[in-house]
């Protein structure tokens, strides 16, 4: 409840911080499955709302590049790095959950301390 | 080892693949489960992931099979320098592309969940390091921190459960690690997941000293050993000691070895002790028991053949100087490498700890013989019991290995001599007693024979002399006034001197005596002879004088007739 209540300060801040960078956001898939699918959907949706013009999205199916895994430590299929701005930040899942996105890319705000 | 012979029985029901971790080939019957995942369990610092390494490290140098270690702990560079004092190089391997390492990092801070997922990338990357270096073998060491990182539990055990299916279909050998849980084997329950081989290590502390053991709780499809085993972590790696494992068949040898004290030879059938059976010197102290362990150690060395002696007392220098004082110049076998000396102090660590490095020692420096003074100073390490559990595993060994050993125990005063301490004398071959006899205010050393299997052995008690020329053996005088040694034997062999010289004087004088008869007689004889000669011609003289008068008588009286005129 609190993390909606906050989220006008917090966007505002984060507004403050991000709004001319450039959002790098990268999507590991592996193949074509329906998760990868929905997962990438969602993300275009989102941006679209959230970032729009100041995002790109690179998506990496590790099926045809299988060594990128590594680099990004990638063990869960779809994971979702937010290259820039730094600090990294990792979300893994179908990106169903918007909420839970929006904190993790630091959108919003966490919501105390249940990640 | 016998990767070959291990190999080529279990062909016959499982296919194994060996691990090259010394001993556990043998605790296995030949290795872990080939193509299938193998758990290893244990507490924190018990060794899995020295397992690990060791089982990829030594595949590949071994047994020509590359192979993955994928940590969720450790990254490269402190796995890299962890092993480093092994002497295992894994840099060299990575570039010669024979291993892959791979450190998945898992923080749950860093990670939002959001929806579902797999863990198709754990997936992709071990693939991709299969493909890379065409690996046989893989490490997952521990799996279970993923349940530290990822939060969703169900997702992860259906994960893991395909995974371990997946790496069976790709043919991997598997070893995963496992922390131990309090009410069960693994934490998180991994065993429910990997049920084709369980392994368990354990690290635990009594008496202060700390012990480490592996067991093998389960292996599907395969004979096994089930004891726990004594195991090692030292500068080569892990080691198990699989001597339990050792039956009661081992070859027996009628080959003699002497004991490097020749009247002891005699005594013991004339040959000495037989090749690899087992000896005890017991005795008090100070009654001569490192100075017999010398002397054997000097005579098994003299004919070419390696010694190794282990000393929980003295340090090898003093043991050298103490030999040097009775003659024997054991510094020379030092120098051209056939004598070792160990010296440690037996609290120094476990008994499986000592067990485990004797084993290894003597895998190393192949000795025929081995000498252990004082097996009893291991009481303060472990009970009796303990004790003879561990030494009946090393006389197993050494049995097997045909190596003669010889241990000395300390009696102490005041008890049954025909005790040993630690309850071992039933496993030796050979009981030597030492004892020290108290008569006429002196102490004496006295040995005698209190057993030896196989031979016929002296039943004499002999005694014991030390002296700068090294040990002898002699005979002890019983008598009316008990058992003879030292001064009073001396006196014993003086009087016996002068009563034999008194003998013999006495003899000659009768001697003497006879011969001066015999000649005086043979002078008689020979007064008498020539009387009776003289006797015999004066008969005939005076024979002849009468047939002279009888025939002058004859004729005067014929004349003196004619005279008259007879007619």
């Amino acid at each position: 409840m609190r993390a909606i209540k906050d989220s006008d300060r917090r966007a505002a801040a984060s507004a403050g911080g991000h709004q001319r960078e450039v959002w790098s956001l990268r999507l590991y898939v592996a193949g074509q499955t329906p998760k990868s699918v929905a997962a990438f959907a969602n993300l275009k949706k989102l941006c679209d709302e959230n970032l729009p013009g100041r995002y790109q999205i690179e998506v990496i199916d590790l099926l045809r590049n299988p060594q990128l895994a590594k680099g990004d430590q990638i063990l869960a299929i779809p994971t979702l790095v937010r290259k820039l701005p730094v600090p990294v930040r990792k979300i893994i899942g179908d990106l169903s959950n918007t909420v839970r996105v929006l904190v993790g890319l630091d959108l919003r705000p966490r919501a105390g301390g249940e990640g | 080892m016998t990767h070959g012979d291990s190999r080529s029985k279990s062909l016959r029901d499982l296919r194994k693949c060996p691990t090259g971790i010394r001993g556990l080939d043998e605790v296995t019957n030949g290795g872990l489960p080939r193509g299938r995942p193998t758990l290893i369990c244990g507490a924190a610092g018990c060794g899995k992931t020295l397992l690990g390494m060791e089982f990829i490290v030594r595949g590949i140098r071994d047994f020509n099979e590359p192979g993955i270690f994928m940590s969720f702990e450790e990254n490269e560079k402190e796995l890299t320098e962890n092993v480093a004092s092994l002497g295992f190089d894994l840099a060299d391997l990575q570039k010669r592309n024979l291993l892959a390492i791979d450190h998945v990092r898992v923080e749950r801070s860093e990670i939002q969940e959001t929806g579902e997922y797999d863990l198709e990338g754990l997936f992709v990357r071990i693939s991709c390091a299969k493909k890379q270096i065409g690996a046989k073998r893989i490490v997952l060491d521990s799996l279970e921190s993923l349940f530290a990182g990822l939060p969703n539990e169900n997702i992860l055990r259906a994960e893991l459960r395909r995974l371990f299916r997946w790496l069976k279909d790709q043919g991997l050998t598997a070893v995963i690690t496992a922390e131990q849980g309090r009410q069960s084997l693994t934490r998180h329950g991994l065993e429910e997941y990997v049920s084709d081989c369980v392994i368990s290590l354990d690290h635990r502390v009594v008496n202060q000293v700390a012990t480490r053991r592996l067991r093998v709780i389960k292996y599907r499809g395969s004979a096994h050993g089930t004891s726990e085993y004594p195991t090692m972590i030292d500068e080569s790696g892990l080691s198990i000691l699989p001597l339990s494992a050792l039956g009661l068949d081992y070859p027996v040898s009628s080959e003699r070895v002497s004991s490097g004290i020749k009247r002891l030879d005699t005594m013991l059938g004339g040959k000495g002790y037989y090749k690899g059976s087992s000896i005890l010197v017991s005795g008090t102290a100070g009654a001569g028991k490192s100075s017999m362990a010398a002397a054997f150690s000097d005579s098994v060395c003299s004919r070419g053949r390696r010694t190794l002696y282990l000393s929980f007392e003295e340090a090898p220098g003093q043991i050298l100087r103490n030999m040097g004082s009775i003659g024997m110049d054991l510094g020379k076998h030092v120098r051209k490498g056939l004598l070792e000396f160990r010296s440690m102090r037996s609290t120094f660590h476990g008994l499986e700890q000592h067990l485990v490095s004797i084993h290894k020692l003597v895998t190393q420096f192949k000795p025929a013989a081995l000498v252990m003074d004082p097996v009893t100073n291991l009481t303060s390490i472990g009970s009796t019991e303990e004790i003879k559990a561990m030494l009946t595993r090393i006389i197993d060994y050494l049995k097997n290995q045909g190596i003669t050993a010889l241990f000395t125990s300390l009696t102490p005063g005041g008890e049954a001599f025909e005790q040993s301490e630690v309850g071992i004398s039933s496993l030796m071959d050979t009981w030597l007693l030492l004892r020290m006899i108290e008569s006429a205010s002196e102490r004496n050393r006295v040995l005698y024979i209190l057993k030896s299997r196989g031979m016929a052995h002296s039943n004499q008690m002999r005694e014991f002399v030390l002296s700068d020329k090294g040990i002898q053996l002699v005979d002890v005088y019983t008598g009316t006034g008990g058992v003879y040694t030292g001064t009073a034997r001396m006196n014993q062999i003086a009087a016996d001197q002068a009563r034999a010289a008194g003998a013999a004087n006495e003899a000659a004088r009768k001697k003497r005596l006879s011969a001066q008869e015999a000649a005086s007689t043979r002078a008689q004889m020979e007064a008498l002879r020539v009387k009776l000669a003289g006797l015999a011609q004066e008969a005939e003289l005076g024979k002849l004088a009468e047939q002279g008068r009888l025939a002058a008588l004859t004729q005067e009286r014929q004349e003196m007739a004619r005279a008259r005129g007879v007619d």
